[in-house]
């Protein structure tokens, strides 16, 4: 499979699983599929059938209410079934609407309240290279995490400590839960605003499969903790769902989800 | 009690290159012997206390049992979602330490007091808290705590807290120490309030009374065999903590009685609910939140206690 059917397939999934286990947060999961797809399939240095390999790089996800698209992807990764993920948000299932301590294979940790992952990251970064190890650490954020304070002040202390093993993703989808993240908040200039705290700073179509590659790719020989900034549309891939804010919260009919498998030319 | 935490760290991580301190840009030169040998081991977070409390469960995923280290305040209230998040839910490691806990940098009012921290740090689950009264026992309990490899809240003093023993006693965490023993009263003291708690004692023997003065060092987990056996043996059970009344020991102690078939009457003293502030030393700031033995005493004659 080329990478642009694996990331149509992982959007496909999504969208049946939200709609058949009414599981919100479609349109946040959309958006970071590309992210996704490209850090497990190309960039990460990762065993699946091996997932606490401790020579793996590691990921974090900070934006916890797209844990779906975390599951989804690991799983056609085959860290397990695809079948399972029709489990989330029951009682008793693994796959909770925010990934917990019993979480799947390859979800490393806990995440729903925002701001917590560059943080964690940016401990597990400077642990590894006190131990002289070579783990790298890559971690996705929202744009509307970033109005959490403490992503500011790891981002502080990570230039501070030149972390060169620690990736900040930003999926800048420019919506955030009620509105625009670039009105409720001053996000922009982003970059520059990543620059001024000390990171080496990229920007990229965070729809474009190989700019992604690429992107993180010349993030590696970088000796700073290196910020991507990848500008994505919220809903991406399914028509009616793009920079549509209702699809943070909406679950898809079951014809809806068809359009979106038509759209995605998902066999 | 700081410097004796800085001596112990110091000591126990030579042997042990597990062990970790973050510290929130405070200490000055407390930690430079630390420094001395493990540099890359010693690491001023800033003054970004919710980031420490994350970057320390982020060392304790990758192996290390990280200490996090600051004012009391800073490092339960103002951190307190990371640490609920990724130090207790997440089951990691981190040895948490408030230094100069309740009103012992009393001067410098309501920011630097804390009287919520042990209601908050027992709430959690997971989470084990631990008050020394003095530098014995921080001795004594630290390398306890970091065999337990567990999340751990350690409440301490600032320093020259007086000592409450004569020498080194023998500790076990989660386990009572029977300072002496008595017969109907059982005082019950968490903490650096001891001193006031053996005064209370001594005022207590001028009235003709000889009570059981215990220094109760763990408060989660609580020694329920000692509790069980002192619900057969005294009439009286005086709880002291530099805490708010509410939430704290005392509290801890009558919830645990509350589910037995009967128990002795519980006297809890501590911080009223109430701000204490305009106040210039710790005794000025005890006086102010009817924290003295006089206050104490008259209470107890109210109740008829004595």
């Amino acid at each position: 499979m080329t990478l642009n059917s694996i990331a149509a397939q992982i959007r496909y999934t999504l969208c049946d699983v939200s709609s058949q286990t009414k599981t919100p947060h479609l349109g946040s999961c959309l958006s970071c599929v590309d992210i996704l797809t490209v850090l497990y399939w190309r960039t990460m240095h990762i065993t699946p059938s091996d997932p606490d390999n401790p020579e793996r790089d590691y990921f974090l996800l900070g934006k916890g209410h797209a844990a779906s698209a975390l599951y989804t992807t690991l799983a056609y990764r085959d860290y397990f079934s695809p079948a399972a993920l029709y489990e989330h948000g029951q009682t008793g299932s693994q796959f909770e609407e925010h990934p917990g301590i019993h979480a799947p294979a390859g979800v490393e940790t806990v995440s729903g309240s925002l701001g917590h992952a560059l943080s964690l990251a940016t401990g597990m970064a400077l642990s590894t290279r006190l131990k002289g190890a070579k783990n790298r650490f890559y971690v996705l954020m929202g744009d509307g995490e970033l109005n959490e304070g403490t992503v500011w002040e790891a981002a502080m202390f990570a230039a501070g400590k030149r972390l060169s093993n620690l990736v900040a993703i930003v999926d800048f989808n420019k919506l955030q839960g009620t509105g625009e993240s670039t009105e409720i908040m001053h996000l922009e200039p982003l970059e520059e605003k990543w620059r001024a705290f000390g990171w080496h700073t990229i920007r990229v179509d965070g729809h474009d499969l190989n700019a992604l590659e690429q992107a993180l790719e010349a993030a590696k020989p970088i000796q700073q903790p290196v910020c991507i900034v990848a500008d994505t549309v919220k809903g991406k891939g399914v028509s009616f769902m793009e920079n549509d804010n209702n699809w943070h919260y909406r679950i898809p009919t079951a014809e809806e989800v068809d359009q979106a498998k038509q759209e995605l030319g998902v066999l | 009690m700081r410097n004796a935490f800085a001596r112990v760290l110091t000591e126990l991580a030579k042997d042990d290159e597990s062990l970790l301190l973050y510290y929130a840009d405070i200490g000055n030169r407390l930690f430079n012997p630390l420094k001395e040998f493990a540099e890359g081991r010693t690491i001023n977070a800033g003054i970004a206390e919710a980031n420490m409390a994350s970057m320390a469960a982020g060392s304790a995923m990758m192996g290390y049992k990280p200490f996090i280290y600051t004012i009391t305040p800073f490092t339960t209230s103002r951190n307190f979602e990371q640490i609920k998040i990724d130090i207790a839910y997440q089951n990691q490691p981190v040895i948490i330490v408030g230094t100069g806990s309740g009103l012992s940098y009393a001067n410098l009012g309501p920011t630097h007091h804390s009287f919520e921290d042990i209601a908050l740090m027992r709430a959690l689950p997971n989470m084990h808290v631990i008050c020394p009264a003095d530098a014995y026992e921080l001795e004594q309990l630290m390398p306890q705590l970091i065999e337990l490899n567990a999340p751990c809240y350690f409440r301490i003093g600032k320093k020259n807290e007086p000592a409450v023993h004569d020498g080194q006693p023998t500790l076990t965490f989660g386990k009572v120490h029977v300072m002496h023993s008595g017969e109907r009263i059982a005082v019950l003291s968490t903490g650096t309030i001891m001193p006031l708690a053996q005064e209370l004692v001594r005022a207590l023997n001028e009235r003709g009374v000889s009570p059981e003065l215990v220094s109760f060092h763990t408060v989660k987990p609580l020694d329920e065999e000692y509790l069980n056996d002192a619900m057969t043996r005294f009439d009286h059970v005086i709880t002291l903590e530099e805490h708010n009344v509410s939430g704290g020991f005392g509290s801890a102690v009558l919830e645990y009685f509350s589910e037995q078939a009967s128990w002795p009457r519980v006297h809890r003293f501590g911080i009223p609910d109430r701000f204490i502030d305009q106040v210039h030393s710790t005794a000025d700031a005890r006086a102010k939140a009817d924290l003295t033995v006089a206050d104490i005493m008259g209470t107890l004659s109210e109740r008829g206690v004595v």
